[in-house]
């Protein structure tokens, strides 16, 4: 250990000198390179042991009888739970439709919520006067536990896709609104001013310069309402469903199947996942007129 | 003929955030001929800026007459470039783009604009940036971005708002020799705010003193310096510093009134 340190004290050391005296950049490139490698190899490693001991621990836990294997079930019964709903399907039929059903649901939310989000929110952020007249509106409906309205949907529109979307769409609608109302608001005065200077026309104004300067507060929102929207779709499964991840937990809890809970829970978080990827990646093509952050620009 | 600017009797009062009044200009009277360049220099808070947001239309006057070419201002006209202090190009427009922005909102169709503007972005020396985003330029690269926006609409008055003041001295003189020379080539009125005699004194042919706030012309200098003028060298001439010297025993009375009210209100 010690000699180890010794050792990258003195590459510290040598390698300063070298960049003092001007050595190849390539060498230092490559060597960047090399540290960086190391990290994610390093971070990765961390990563897998973290799960791992989580995992363990749980597994241990109720092997020993600590804790109740009924209640809190445990990572094998809850991966034999998936590996049995992979290869022979749910009560309510192929696990892939479920995960296709929930997706369309929340997909559907979440393109609906944020597209009405971005249009009241520009439009709001655009006049004094609607915002002035509906302003108060808004924040009331934002002030209720708006998961509720799932019941109401369910009697409206029935069991059908429509309710799930309308529930996810809700939730979305008000985290968008807010950002791209406050996106608009707080869009540098100066560029307003230069663009009219140069006869931007109002609708001019509002595309080129209102909507893209709200972008990455709109963008950043999208992360969060993404999970909104599965929140939404879910809880409109439970509201009353015939397919879903949703229905899917609802009727394992019924069977008091923890293992089963758990397992959608899994596939939930796993969707997320894949979902906060992509977001990911729209932002950085939608937005790629920013300065990368700091650290990725670190050699 | 009809000077380019012309402001008669103009009071400008704003509503400050409290509730209060505040009067930035006071009965200012100002006239800028065709073609000349003129430096309004004045202590900070005396309301240089908002003469150019009058004269641009941003602004409507609370009192008093701004007529630009003869005919009164009444909003946002064609014909002016505005040169702001702070940066004003889009963040989210590519070099050419952000040239090409003035002539397509004036209707301009895409392939047209988009030449013009490499046009105009060799001609401010950026050629082979068209394809960078402002954040990847220095300030001075995306001061000349602004001036190509500007210019590119073919202004027949030019607004700048302390347009170098963030930069630093080298790359400073060597934007005001650009801006001389384009100055030169087109046939617009300029009106240049600065709070820096020098900078005034090098570039325009006339100079405004404006008063500590509320603003008004204290008194009006003709800068016979011959042109083309070289402004890194020009501060050199004799007669230079006479003109220095002559309108800065005017100006220090109005920069420590201003300081004095400064320390007074930072005290209070």
């Amino acid at each position: 250990m010690n000699g180890r340190s010794a050792a990258a004290r003195l590459s510290v050391h040598m390698s300063a000198r070298t960049e003092q005296a001007g050595a190849p950049v390539s060498d230092l490139a490559e060597r960047r390179k090399r540290d960086a490698r190391r990290r994610r190899l390093t971070v990765n490693a961390l990563r897998v042991l973290v799960g791992v001991v989580i995992l363990g621990s749980w597994e241990l836990t109720t092997r020993l009888g600590w804790v109740d294997v009924f209640f809190w079930s445990q990572p094998s019964a809850i991966a034999a739970k998936l590996w049995l709903w992979i290869t022979q399907g749910t009560d309510l039929g192929p696990l892939w439709e479920q995960v296709l059903v929930t997706m369309e649901e929340t997909v559907g939310g979440f393109v609906v919520g944020s597209i009405l989000g971005v249009i009241f929110g520009v439009a709001l952020g655009r006049s004094r006067l609607l915002s002035d007249v509906l302003g108060v509106y808004i924040k009331g409906a934002n002030a209720i536990p708006r998961v509720v309205l799932g019941a109401l949907f369910a009697v409206a529109l029935g069991l059908d896709i429509r309710a799930k979307i309308a529930t996810a769409a809700v939730l979305v609608f008000f985290v968008v609104f807010f950002n791209a109302f406050q996106g608009v608001r707080e869009v540098d005065r100066n560029l307003i001013a230069n663009a009219r200077i140069l006869g931007a026309s109002d609708r001019q104004l509002t595309t080129e310069i209102l909507i893209p300067s709200a972008l990455s507060w709109i963008v950043a929102s999208l992360h969060t309402s993404f999970g909104l929207a599965l929140v939404g779709a879910v809880v409109g499964e439970l509201f009353g469903a015939t397919q879903g991840l949703g229905e899917l937990i609802y009727s394992a809890k019924n069977n008091f199947d923890t293992a089963g809970v758990f397992a959608g829970m899994a596939l939930l978080a796993a969707m997320a996942l894949v979902a906060e990827a992509l977001i990911t990646a729209l932002e950085n093509r939608l937005i790629k007129w920013r300065p990368p952050v700091a650290t990725e620009t670190r050699i | 003929m009809a000077p380019a600017i012309e402001l008669r009797g103009v009071t400008k009062r704003f509503l400050t955030p409290s509730g209060a009044i505040h009067t930035a200009l006071r009965d200012l009277n100002m006239a800028v001929e065709p073609g000349e360049f003129c430096a309004v220099v004045g202590p900070t808070g005396c309301g240089k800026s908002t003469t150019l947001a009058l004269i641009s239309g941003l602004e409507p006057a609370s009192e008093g007459e701004v007529d630009v070419f003869g005919k009164p201002v009444d909003g946002i006209e064609d014909g002016i470039g505005y040169v702001f202090q702070a940066d004003a190009v889009f963040p989210w427009k590519t070099v050419l783009e952000n040239v090409a922005a003035g002539p397509r909102y004036k209707g301009t169709s895409n392939r047209d604009a988009l030449e013009r503007a490499r046009d105009w972005i060799s001609r401010v020396g950026l050629s082979g940036f068209e394809d960078r985003y402002p954040y990847q330029l220095s300030g001075g690269m995306r001061k000349r971005v602004a001036l190509a926006q500007s210019l590119i609409n073919g202004p027949r008055i030019l607004l700048m708002d302390e347009p170098f003041s963030a930069l630093d001295v080298q790359t400073r003189s060597l934007m005001e020799n650009e801006l001389l020379a384009l100055w030169a080539a087109s046939s617009a009125s300029v009106v240049f705010v600065t709070h820096d005699l020098e900078e005034a004194i090098s570039l325009s042919d006339r100079v405004f003193v404006i008063t500590a706030g509320p603003g008004t012309v204290k008194s009006t200098y003709k800068v016979d310096l011959p042109r083309p003028r070289n402004v890194a060298e020009i501060r050199f001439q004799p007669r230079f510093a006479e003109i220095y010297e002559e309108i800065w025993k005017d100006l220090k009375d109005e920069v420590l009134v201003s300081y004095e009210r400064q320390k007074r209100s930072g005290a209070a």
